[in-house]
């Protein structure tokens, strides 16, 4: 089966502005996959982003693209989707974006589980200004602000959006497309807040300052922490330190979605009239 | 509004905050989002049950930041939509302001001023927030900002908010204070025939040819309605008439040139004031919102007294009616400029006003209105 990339994408503002060998292009390619097997109408998607080097994949995309105010993009996505519950609204965001100055527009989306799908692209760094370490970025890891090791606990970006309530998680790595491009289709398909977290590489800004410049080298890097959630089950504590479970975490069909619950508030206050 | 004698009109004795959503539902708003803040949180009340009684959206979001944003998203599907604050959540929104301004999305914000800096007086009256109105959020765009002072026409300038965004696709302000929206008062509700409703210019061109900032069709290019089969790009980055980014110097002054004259070339069309007993003034007392009703009080007890003392209200606050009140200011003896804050619309005078007479300030903060007596007292010093 042909998979229609260009049919989704803007040729006419290629090169894209990321950096070569950077995760982001497997990523994209990976969400137009899933729209494409899906076959969703590109004048029923809106595509919504913060600010970030992940934030500008919607100017490359042919949909309705919003690149918002950095960490707010949740907020405006849950304006368009609750205004139109009948279309389909992804979001896109980094680790930064996303779990840091967006934070409790993270968490929120999570615990009203309005039907999005969110995709987060952790490389552990704030990339676009320059490096600096973010809420993903591993204690003692070098960034321009960590220049002697960052002293900060990070995330663990999956675990925080299974406990704020949000009823579809998975992680994925950029080391596998296909994986990738299967847990985001599961995503779309899902009635709920879904979120796919991509364990992705910023060689440029991340690598370079911690001994893996080369992007196929922190891809391996990456994909070696990497523990499926199948064989995550069987093993320790111990065993799973400093470990990333990837494959479907956490899926949740009994909560009922935010906009179909809104609708009955709709329907009691007009039966009330 | 033109009232029509033969109307029967719905009488209510409603405060302010009340007044401010029941003409929101009027003027089409059917998407809220909030948080909430004292003492703006009655007009969230109501719309979270007036709201889906017409199959409109309420929402309230996790801060002052996502409900700013959640009403931009919503104006983008094409839904009037409004959000309603005070001054620290006003603060707070003013980064998605200030985008909104940039994307030209069509919303109104209420700010029901109180108390400030900081936390200030959640539960009393303040005017603070006006100069935050016209610059709190960075870079340079058009503001406009409504100041009613009475029950009808908060109903009438809440309309009037709707109207002008959506007619020149940018976020317009209305400033109230905390006595304006908790003070009950009789109204006329007008009958919907008794004023116009503007939609946003929407576009008509094929969706190929459709650019979200052409300068073809004018200084306001028509928007979009997301999912009406015209895909377009959105960005706070400075654009071309496409909506992607561009580094162009030219195009970022064009645009934002564009932008600001939207709105300043059209002044005339929505200036508003109310002057009362100003064709012979001597003294020229200018204030807006519930401070002007001391004002009038003021002006009548200085006429009793034999000054000849005159009110300038102006109602669109932002952009200030400048060439009326350097019409007015031409002979006068002075001005007094009563404000519930430590001096800030006399910035305005001062630059405005075309007179070597003294202009004073009356400014009172604390949580207690400005009375008719400390406006008098200043008249009489000035005479």
């Amino acid at each position: 089966m042909t998979i229609r990339l260009a049919h989704y994408l803007r040729m006419n503002h290629m090169p894209h502005m990321w950096c070569p060998g950077s995760g982001i292009g497997i990523i994209v390619k990976g969400i137009l996959t899933a729209f494409d097997e899906l076959s969703i109408n590109k004048n029923d998607l809106a595509f919504i982003s913060g600010i970030g080097c992940t934030s500008r994949a919607p100017g490359y995309l042919d949909m309705y693209t919003l690149h918002t105010t950095h960490g707010r993009a949740l907020s405006f996505a849950t304006g368009v989707k609750f205004s139109r519950p009948d279309k389909n609204v992804v979001v896109i965001s980094g680790d930064g974006d996303s779990t840091a100055i967006g934070g409790n527009h993270l968490i929120h989306a999570c615990r009203r589980n309005i039907d999005i799908t969110m995709i987060i692209v952790n490389n552990n760094i704030y990339g676009m200004t320059g490096g600096q370490y973010s809420p993903t970025t591993p204690t003692g890891a070098k960034a321009a602000t960590s220049p002697w090791g960052n002293a900060d606990h990070p995330f663990d970006v999956s675990a925080l959006c299974k406990a704020a309530g949000a009823t579809y998680v998975a992680r994925a790595h950029v080391g596998s497309g296909v994986q990738l491009q299967r847990l985001i289709k599961g995503g779309l398909e899902h009635k709920g807040f879904a979120v796919i977290e991509v364990l992705s590489n910023c060689h440029t800004q991340y690598g370079r300052r911690n001994r893996l410049a080369d992007p196929i080298d922190l891809i391996n890097d990456v994909a070696k922490k990497t523990v499926n959630v199948r064989q995550a089950v069987k093993m320790s504590e111990e065993e799973l330190e400093g470990k990333y479970v990837v494959g479907l975490i956490h899926k949740d069909e009994s909560r009922k979605e935010y906009c179909e619950a809104y609708d009955e508030v709709i329907k009691r206050a007009t039966a009330s009239r | 509004m033109d009232k029509n004698k033969n109307i029967e009109r719905k009488v209510v004795f409603w405060p302010g905050n009340i007044i401010v959503a029941e003409a929101a539902i009027a003027a089409g708003c059917r998407f809220f989002g909030g948080y909430p803040i004292t003492p703006s949180s009655e007009i969230a009340h109501v719309m979270s049950k007036r709201l889906p009684e017409v199959k409109g959206k309420f929402i309230q979001m996790e801060d002052e930041i996502a409900a700013m944003g959640a009403v931009i998203g919503a104006s983008l599907t094409g839904m009037k939509a409004m959000t309603a604050t005070s001054g620290p959540g006003f603060s707070l929104k003013q980064e998605n302001i200030g985008y909104a301004c940039m994307i030209e999305a069509p919303c109104v914000v209420v700010n029901v001023m109180r108390g400030g800096p900081s936390t200030g007086l959640p539960t009393a009256i303040g005017q603070s927030d006006i100069m935050q109105a016209r610059w709190g959020t960075h870079g340079d765009r058009p503001v406009i900002a409504l100041t009613p002072a009475y029950s009808d026409e908060v109903y009438s300038e809440t309309i009037r908010a709707f109207n002008l965004a959506e007619k020149f696709r940018t976020p317009v302000f209305l400033l109230i204070d905390e006595v304006l929206g908790h003070l009950s008062e009789r109204l006329e509700i007008p009958d919907p025939s008794e004023y116009e409703l503007i939609e946003r210019p929407r576009p008509t061109v094929k969706p190929e040819d459709y650019n979200p900032y052409d300068p073809s069709f004018g200084d306001v290019p028509p928007i979009a309605d997301y999912f009406s089969g015209y895909r377009y790009h959105t960005t706070g980055l400075n654009h071309d008439m496409t909506g992607f980014p561009t580094t162009s110097q030219e195009l970022g002054q064009s645009e934002q040139e564009r932008m600001i004259r939207k709105v300043m070339s059209k002044v005339d069309e929505f200036e508003s004031y109310e002057e009362y007993m100003t064709e012979d003034a001597d003294i020229l007392i200018v204030t807006f919102g519930s401070t002007a009703r001391a004002a009038m009080v003021a002006v009548s007890d200085a006429r009793a007294a034999g000054i000849k003392a005159g009110l300038f209200r102006p109602i669109t606050l932002w952009p200030f009616p400048e060439d009326k009140l350097r019409e007015l200011s031409k002979n006068i003896k002075g001005i007094v400029v009563p404000e519930a804050n430590l001096g800030q619309l006399i910035y305005e005078i001062q630059r405005v006003a075309h007179c070597d007479a003294p202009i004073v300030g009356v400014n009172k903060v604390g949580g207690v209105p400005i009375y008719p007596n400390e406006i008098l007292v200043k008249i009489k010093e000035l005479v």
